[in-house]
């Protein structure tokens, strides 16, 4: 039980330095590039908190999602401006005070809201139940939370297409029309 | 693993369980990171030099050491005495972290991979999902070592790497989901011990997505794209040199094993075989030799292809996984998720012919819709030029 807790406190403590140091590296770097990949940095480091908390499927999914769709479209995108060519980028603009104040107020928001909630803390026997959340999380899908799941499937399939509608280039009518009358 | 734990205990009364199970998960974490690397790339180069050579009718090594076995040793060598290059403007840290990283993604697979009866680093409820998961780590990888080059080849390697993987990610996994609804389970284990009969002769289309997917995820030929020599020297690897190379090397010949060995677990029924099982110490022996020989097998398929087949066109290749093996793999879903619910389901042995004859019916469907939209392009291409005319 000691070698386990220890493990746990040592690996919580490398977790926390993994995530807040990429959060810091994301938002000080003067290099596009590298502030993507301290966000993979600081994600992964949530990705093992979500271990170190039991929840291996949620992990699991952090990393497919955030580590290997999000980020290498971030990483896919920096590379095609023009913003990665410059060495050092200018790291604030004339909005810089309205995002303080933003960033400010959620993190007040977040303190009162984190001090005020009664934290329901699980039993002994809630840590030593097997996990079976995978089988429980597909029942709700496809049984009570059917709904909105399709919903959001269709969300997403219409942001699909109109992302394709939007890059789609622009055809020039009358040539296409030659084309057609086989000109 | 339990059985070894127990023993511990037993034999080292001072030593908690706790104790004891920390010290054979960290040396069974050893003995995947810094011995399993060695032996697998030494083993498997030599394997491939020699099957390439036989493919076409050379000798292959035979210098170093009886029938040229030491070879992969001399070639380690040759990698460490190397000089490190480092490219004049790259961008050194993530040029150095890349080799890293790409041989940690192809090592993390082995965490949940079955070895033997009972032998597994860990056994998550989400196993199958997890080795999808970290192949997005060599993606990564790929991209910070093509773009910290600084070298327009190794960067357009890496946009090929990534644009490869990314396709044929899809395929895999929807022959993956065919296997987990077959075996009801994400588990490893519970993959294995579903598979009285092995998925490869149940869902044998599935097993051929899966094969020829994964031969195109870890980018060997005819799927050699991103190392290309004609068109792109050497990929998003041109720039490194030495041990950094070498890494690479371990890299792509830990995935060819890993990959190879998800295969076997997937579709061939892992370690399984006569005699094998979680009891006896002979019987645990018996079943890593099955996974050994049953993943080596794979691996030879795949150097078989490798020495016959050349290499495809970019379009085709993306044409090829985009067009063909995704709804090949959708059509497949469909089909045996419907045979997976008929009335016959109940009894094992009908269950089976059920998969089977949904295997088919999906490989005939996408085969005449195929041949009818060929038809279709080729006649409306053929109007064409006659209008043209």
């Amino acid at each position: 039980m000691t070698i386990e807790y220890a493990t746990q406190i040592f690996a919580f403590i490398i977790l926390t330095l993994m995530t807040l140091g990429g959060g810091l590296a994301v938002v000080t770097s003067r290099n596009l590039f590298h502030a993507a990949l301290s966000l993979i940095l600081s994600l992964a480091g949530a990705m093992g908190y979500y271990v170190l908390l039991d929840a291996g499927f949620l992990a699991v999914v952090q990393l497919l999602i955030y580590i290997g769709a999000i980020s290498i479209l971030i990483l896919f995108s920096i590379m095609l401006t023009r913003g990665l060519m410059v060495p050092g980028q200018v790291q604030r603009n004339e909005q810089w005070w309205i995002a303080a104040l933003v960033v400010f107020l959620t993190f007040v928001v977040m303190v009162v809201a984190l001090w005020q909630t009664v934290w329901p803390i699980a039993g002994e026997e809630a840590l030593r139940a097997p996990n079976v959340a995978i089988g429980q999380l597909g029942a709700a899908l496809v049984g009570p939370y059917a709904i909105p799941f399709e919903v959001i499937s269709v969300l997403l399939l219409v942001a699909l297409v109109g992302a394709i509608v939007l890059a789609r280039e622009v055809e020039n009518h009358s040539a296409s029309a030659d084309v057609e009358t086989g000109e | 693993m339990e059985a070894l734990i127990h023993w511990l205990v037993m034999t080292f009364p001072p030593l908690s369980e706790g104790l004891a199970r920390f010290i054979v998960y960290v040396l069974y974490s050893a003995v995947l990171a810094f011995v399993a690397p060695v032996i697998i790339v030494v083993a498997y180069t030599y394997m491939e030099r020699k099957v390439l050579a036989r493919i076409q009718d050379r000798i292959g090594p035979n210098r170093a050491g009886p029938l040229g076995i030491l070879q992969g040793f001399a070639d380690a060598i040759k990698m460490l005495t190397k000089e490190d290059v480092t490219p004049a403007c790259a961008d050194r840290v993530v040029f150095n972290l890349a080799p890293i990283l790409a041989t940690i993604a192809a090592i993390l697979v082995f965490a949940v991979l079955p070895v033997a009866p009972g032998v597994i680093g860990a056994d998550p409820q989400t196993g199958i999902l997890y080795v999808v998961a970290v192949g997005a780590l060599g993606e990564v990888a790929a991209l910070m070592a093509g773009w910290s080059s600084n070298n327009k080849f190794a960067l357009l390697g890496a946009f090929r790497a990534v644009a490869q993987l990314i396709a044929y990610e899809v395929p895999i996994v929807l022959s993956i989901l065919v296997v987990v609804m077959a075996a009801g389970s994400m588990q490893m284990s519970a993959i294995v011990a579903a598979q009285d009969i092995p998925f490869a002769l149940t869902l044998p289309v599935a097993f051929l997505i899966f094969l020829v997917a994964s031969i195109a995820e870890i980018g060997r030929s005819p799927f050699d794209l991103l190392e290309a020599e004609s068109e792109i020297v050497a990929g998003f690897h041109v720039e490194y040199s030495g041990m950094k190379f070498a890494f690479f090397f371990i890299g792509e010949y830990m995935h060819l094993f890993a990959s190879a060995g998800i295969a076997t677990t997937l579709f061939l029924g892992g370690w399984r075989g006569p005699f094998a099982g979680p009891d006896s110490l002979p019987g645990v022996l018996l079943g890593f030799i099955y996974f050994v020989i049953k993943t080596t097998a794979i691996i030879w398929v795949m150097m078989w292809v490798r020495g016959t087949l050349f290499r495809i066109r970019i379009d085709h290749l993306l044409d090829f996984a985009w067009k063909f093996l995704v709804p090949l793999g959708l059509i497949l879903m469909v089909i045996v998720a419907v045979a997976l619910k008929l009335p016959v389901a109940g009894s094992s042995g009908l269950r089976w012919i059920a998969l089977l004859i949904a295997n088919f019916v999906a490989a005939l469907l996408m085969v005449i819709g195929v041949s009818a939209l060929a038809r279709h392009t080729r006649s409306a291409a053929l109007r064409e030029v006659a209008g043209a005319e």
